[in-house]
């Protein structure tokens, strides 16, 4: 019981804490948020130009932010890999030699 | 699961499917989409049908081993792809300059966007696939 009442309290502190947080947040919409800075101006105005493709989101995730997406496919790769390491010890169907219990 | 309607409609609706995938991957550079969307839905086929036919047919449709080879190999097209650049005495990852970029909005555009995007495509797919072929006999034993 007062574990749970501990609980709640703890919740209540943090949820308070972070919608105090939420008020410092730009206002939805506003032209002066940081997210209208010349970054996104130049992005929008140059993709042509730079990339020659219409489309700006893979113009930046492939050509301008190439380097991170290389970072991902080899996040997707350590993944599957960790999980082929992990699992076909269990599988029937893994290949290779099998662990002995 | 042995239900025929299910069974039926899945075998009709996956070239479609599939195509639209393949739609999504190539057209990645001039409508919304790219690899890791369309990677996903050409993954997402495959396990519908194991999901309702057939997980050894679907198996059959695209082995263990191979989608394991094309994850590893498309990392190394887009690696090698990047040293291309590297080797004309330019940065890693260069693009517009090193390889040819004809008219605005047509498919060879964009230099090594569209490579980039299909060995992407290709990844993902395959990751989806493998991850849930080997959850799925996890499950079963």
């Amino acid at each position: 019981m007062i574990r749970r009442i501990v609980a709640t309290i703890m919740i209540l502190l943090l949820g308070t804490v972070l919608l105090y947080m939420t008020s410092e947040m730009p206002r939805f919409g506003d032209p002066a948020n940081p997210t209208n800075n010349e970054l996104s101006a130049r992005y929008m105005e140059d993709v042509i130009e730079d990339v020659n493709i219409p489309n700006i989101v893979t113009a930046i995730i492939t050509d301008y932010r190439a380097y991170d997406t290389l970072g991902e496919a080899t996040v997707l790769f350590a993944a599957i890999a960790s999980v082929l390491a992990v699992l076909a010890m269990h599988s029937d169907s893994g290949r290779g030699t099998k662990l002995d219990e | 699961m042995n239900d025929f309607v299910l069974q039926t409609v899945t075998q009709i609706l996956m070239p479609f499917i599939q195509v639209y995938g393949i739609f999504v991957v190539l057209n990645g550079h001039l409508s919304p989409g790219g690899g890791f969307a369309g990677g996903t839905i050409l993954g997402a086929s495959i396990i519908l049908y194991a999901l309702t036919v057939d997980v050894k047919a679907a198996e059959g449709i695209y082995p263990d081993e191979r989608a394991e080879m094309v994850e590893s190999a498309s990392v190394l097209v887009f690696v090698l792809l990047g040293l291309i650049s590297l080797m004309m005495g330019r940065n890693f990852l260069t693009n517009i300059g090193i390889f040819p970029s004809p008219e605005t909005g047509t498919l060879l555009t964009g230099g090594f966007i569209m490579p980039v995007t299909l060995a992407i495509g290709a990844k993902v797919a395959s990751t989806v696939i493998t991850l849930f072929t080997h959850l799925f006999e996890e499950k079963k034993s």
